[in-house]
């Protein structure tokens, strides 16, 4: 089979001539892969931020396709079934599982060591996302295996496109998940930094949510447009001062909910605090750039809530937590338990509440797509979401 | 359908950079208008102490326009001609000076700034060249349109959810 895989830093290549993908284990299925996409935290794996990755490790975590075979114990799923993959692994059966806290799985994790090491207890198993969380191989692919999939996957009706509910595998329930995690109220104002694919879905939940008004700061021309168009007041963080035009939308007490679409890598051309970012990075004296981590706890209104979907990998520095504890921030944040969401989000779906598929910018084949990462991290062509066809 | 239109856009971390470069060249010009003597002696140039002030007046001058005009471009071409001005007169103290030593520290300085003042013109210069710049302000993704998608979700429904552990075991399967 075809797949993209991980060489090296900036160096994902579309290979050729890889084995099928085999079942393993009763409960798994085999998928081949319709559509997959690029998700903004793969390229924290492209520009090389996040640790333990290996050579030739298939990238993707995010992908829909057609049941082509099922494991013995496997009830649920049957051959020729259309799936989307949640990209967290999920048994179903711990503890935390149990209680719905599925990216939090206890037994997905074939690393639980390694993880148990940096992390202190280990967390689910993802795809195509280092060997931190398992090293199983990702979507990104004409075939992947799934674990467990008598328990994650989510069967697709007829009558939908895989544009339309690929996302539910992740940025959709990531961006959902950030706004409900804000516990709306009519009279908040909730500011997304980022506005990217993560942040276009909070914004439209926090609108769908019943926000009275959705902020969105970032500073790329064609992302600000399609925030506006699903209901935000756009800052460009280039033209315009963020803490002062949050102040002036908000009578200057400050937005109630803040959510950061943003996470690790964030740019901040000339602020004070970036350069220094950069530069303890370039000496790996830390791994994330928190500038929006740091704007957010500054602009929250006292008693308000920061909600973080935007991936951090490892350490990061002069987080003001005296002004975040003496406000009474509440902070929420996490990988994403999509099947908490999946069901009502497709029921959503379905009803023509919302379609996803207006993020898509790009739909290109699979051999394409090492060059997309290029375009996609430098938000090149207007480039907000890649679908790649297998 | 988005419409692509072609753009010229203010490249911001050029803008910084100049910004950056602006504050620098006030900064230097200040040393050398009020202590023109110490930057002489320290050249191995002593007594060309009106000279260090005219340099000083320069990079003031420089200085200010970059960080006043809407384009500082020009003003980042100047300093780059007054670097070259700085290099000449360093060269002639390392070869005739009293502090060879310490006017080729100065002129390794002077360089390093020079390759920032042309990657800055460089970059600048690159604004003028236009882009594709899509609009996608007709992708709502709410197919009943976004008045209509305002609040159409329990938030409480949503926040329930979204509690750790507060999705009750007998929802999940």
């Amino acid at each position: 089979m075809r797949a993209l895989r991980w060489h090296g830093k900036h160096d994902i290549r579309c290979d050729d001539h890889l084995p099928d993908p085999t079942i393993e284990d009763p409960r798994d299925a085999i998928i081949k892969v319709s559509s997959c996409a690029i998700c903004g935290s793969d390229l924290h794996l492209y520009d090389g931020f996040m640790p333990g990755m290996k050579h030739g490790d298939i990238m993707g975590h995010e992908f829909m396709g057609e049941v082509m075979e099922v494991g013995s114990a496997n009830k649920k799923l049957k051959v020729g079934d259309r799936v989307v993959v949640p990209f967290t692994i999920v048994c179903g059966e711990c503890e935390q599982c149990r209680r719905g806290n599925f990216s939090v799985c206890e037994r997905t994790n074939r690393n639980k060591d390694i993880a148990d090491k940096v992390f202190g207890h280990s967390t689910a198993g993802l795809y195509g996302y280092t060997h931190l969380t398992g090293g199983y191989a990702g979507g990104q692919a004409e075939y992947v295996r799934v674990p467990y999939a008598d328990v994650g996957p989510v069967v697709i009706p007829n009558g939908l496109t895989d544009e339309q509910v690929l996302f539910l595998g992740d940025i959709f329930p990531t961006g959902w998940q950030a706004a409900a995690q804000c516990d709306i109220q009519p009279t908040d104002t909730v500011a997304v930094w980022g506005a990217g694919p993560v942040g276009q879905f909070a914004i439209r939940s926090a609108v769908m949510m019943g926000a009275e008004q959705v902020v969105c700061i970032d500073n790329v021309p064609e992302r600000l447009s399609m925030a506006r168009a699903g209901g935000a007041i756009t800052i460009n963080f280039d033209e315009e001062s963020v803490v002062e035009r949050l102040a002036e939308l908000t009578r200057g007490k400050g937005p109630e909910k803040c959510i950061d679409s943003v996470g690790m890598e964030a740019h901040a051309s000339g602020s004070l605090d970036s350069m220094y970012d950069r530069a303890k990075q370039a000496l790996m004296l830390e791994t994330d750039r928190p500038h929006v981590l740091r704007e957010m706890i500054y602009v929250c209104r006292p008693a308000g809530i920061i909600s973080i979907p935007g991936v951090y990998g490892g350490l990061i520095d002069k987080i003001p937590f005296g002004a975040a504890m003496n406000k009474g921030l509440t902070f929420r944040m996490g990988q994403t338990h999509v099947n908490r969401w999946t069901d009502d989000l497709l029921k959503r779906i379905q009803e023509g509440q919302i379609d996803p598929s207006f993020v898509i910018t790009h739909t290109v084949s699979l051999e394409q797509g090492p060059e997309m990462y290029k375009t996609f991290r430098d938000k090149h062509d207007g480039c907000i979401k890649v679908v790649l066809k297998p | 359908m988005s419409i692509p239109r072609q753009v010229t856009r203010p490249n911001p971390s050029a803008r910084s950079l100049a910004r950056g470069l602006g504050w620098f060249s006030i900064g230097l010009g200040v040393v050398q208008l009020v202590a023109p003597r110490q930057v002489a002696r320290f050249i191995g140039m002593p007594g060309s102490d009106g000279l260090i002030r005219a340099c000083g007046l320069r990079e003031i001058a420089t200085g200010v326009g970059i960080l006043l005009a809407d384009d500082p471009k020009p003003w980042i071409y100047g300093r780059i001609g007054g670097d070259a001005l700085d290099l000449g007169c360093l060269g002639w103290s390392i070869e005739h000076g009293r502090e060879p030593a310490n006017a080729a520290i100065a002129a390794g300085a002077v360089a390093g700034i020079t390759a920032l003042d042309l990657g800055c013109a460089r970059a600048l210069d690159a604004e003028r060249l236009p882009l594709t710049e899509w609009d996608f302000g007709d992708r709502s993704g709410f197919p009943s349109g976004t008045a209509q998608a305002r609040g159409s979700v329990e938030p409480e429904f949503a926040a329930a959810r979204a509690e750790p552990n507060g999705y009750p075991p007998a929802q999940l399967h």
